[in-house]
């Protein structure tokens, strides 16, 4: 059994689910391109995955297995839609732009994944923990791509001026192509190897091994 | 006709669901290992569209949108926040029934389609076509070529992104991007190539 900081630690850097579980990637593309946006789809996340760890795992006893997606899928539902209405009650201009993507965390696997594989098995308080745990590792390198994007894309970081844009008197060139979808899967994709190059334990074993060349000695 | 088939070039291309919109990216990443594989799961994804879209439209119209009950009398119920629930709802119980009608009918193609029907629920294509249908106003018609062109779409995205890593196993690559990594940067670079069709107006 993990003691609750560990359960809390280990998905943001260790067992990140973007970088090694391959979980939710889907809306960890689209938003990423202005840090404000990135900030509330961030803490939609966390509070989805974090309340419907503990739900599901309230009531894990009771559920019969055969139905269980479903029952799991009415909780995380239910808990998107209320996180919906409020942002679209508070932050109007934000729902505007994450679109589609608020509804898209039912879909988003970080939290069927962590309710089917962590809420199951485990006690609320650490499924609630573990909720909170997966949802910041995402944020981490959520957060790592939008200041990458918005700061080097269109010089400002929270729509704030930081590097003054040629277009505006400054000396800023904005690299355009940082704010089009292609660079958000660069960016992750650069992400993942300056973390598995910090921890090598993650590096994926090769499906062929490409043997040595041969030197021209070797080949007379 | 014009219309519905320039919605459909622009579903299959402009605004394809993987490679610009980001969706369906876990399972697109997962199983894109094999051609086979990705064709079988692009077949049942394009199927699965095709019939969730339009039946999540004739829902949203006839049953939530602000003032659709006034057929059952009710002009002034506003059901449409229950939204997301139906969706899901309807695509976990189509996605259901299809699998056992294909198991009773077509069994040729329920064990081609093997383990990936099921796997359909949770995949954001899904649900995000149809939430993509609902906030552009689509009428029955247009929900229906949109589920097929956003089904073939991403079907084509994933077979070609499975040709690509089939081939791409014998490179070197070095070991921090190996696997998820390098998959990431290629289709980075495939989206990239897709959106050169930006623009095109039929």
């Amino acid at each position: 059994m993990q003691g609750i900081k560990e359960t809390l630690t280990t998905p943001i850097l260790r067992n990140n689910p973007i970088a090694l579980q391959i979980l939710g990637i889907c809306s960890a593309l689209a938003v990423t391109s202005s840090l404000k946006v990135t900030l509330v789809m961030c803490v939609a996340l966390v509070f989805v995955t974090a309340f419907s760890n503990f739900f599901i795992s309230l009531i894990r006893h009771q559920i019969p297995s055969s139905i269980r997606i479903i029952v799991q899928m009415t909780i995380i539902a239910s808990l998107v839609i209320l996180v919906d209405e409020v942002i679209k009650a508070v932050a109007y201009d934000i729902s505007k732009q994450l679109s589609v993507f608020v509804g898209l965390i039912i879909t988003n696997c970080i939290v069927m994944g962590r309710a089917e594989a962590y809420a199951m098995k485990n006690p609320p308080l650490p499924s609630f923990v573990d909720g909170v745990g997966n949802g910041l590792g995402y944020s981490v390198v959520l957060i790592a791509v939008a200041i990458v994007r918005e700061l080097f894309g269109a010089g400002k970081l929270m729509g704030i001026e930081i590097l003054p844009l040629v277009t505006e008197g400054g000396w800023y060139n904005p690299n355009g192509l940082l704010l089009l979808p292609p660079s958000a899967f660069f960016l992750i994709g650069f992400f993942i190897w300056a973390l598995r190059s910090w921890d090598k334990k993650q590096v994926e074993e090769p499906d062929f091994q490409i043997s040595a060349h041969t030197t021209a000695k070797e080949g007379v | 006709m014009e219309y519905y088939l320039s919605l459909f070039i622009r579903a299959v291309f402009i605004e394809n669901m993987a490679l610009a919109f980001f969706l369906g990216m876990c399972t697109f990443l997962a199983v894109s290992k094999k051609i086979s594989a990705a064709l079988g799961l692009g077949i049942a994804v394009i199927v699965v569209l095709t019939i969730t879209v339009p039946v999540n439209n004739l829902i949203f119209n006839y049953l939530l949108a602000d003032g659709a009950l006034a057929w059952a009398g009710l002009p002034d119920v506003d059901l449409s926040f229950l939204g997301l629930l139906s969706y899901i709802g309807v695509i976990a119980a189509l996605v259901q029934i299809l699998e056992m009608f294909l198991d009773k009918y077509v069994p040729v193609l329920y064990n081609a389609l093997g383990v990936f029907l099921p796997l359909i629920t949770v995949n954001c294509a899904i649900l995000g076509a149809s939430l993509f249908m609902v906030e552009r106003d689509y009428n029955f018609g247009e929900s229906v070529v949109f589920g097929a062109g956003a089904g073939v779409g991403w079907a084509l995205a994933i077979v070609a992104l499975a040709g690509i890593r089939e081939k791409l196993k014998y490179s070197d690559v070095p070991d921090g991007l190996q696997g998820l990594g390098i998959t990431f940067i290629t289709v980075g670079l495939m989206s990239l190539g897709f959106m050169s069709f930006g623009g095109i107006d039929l």
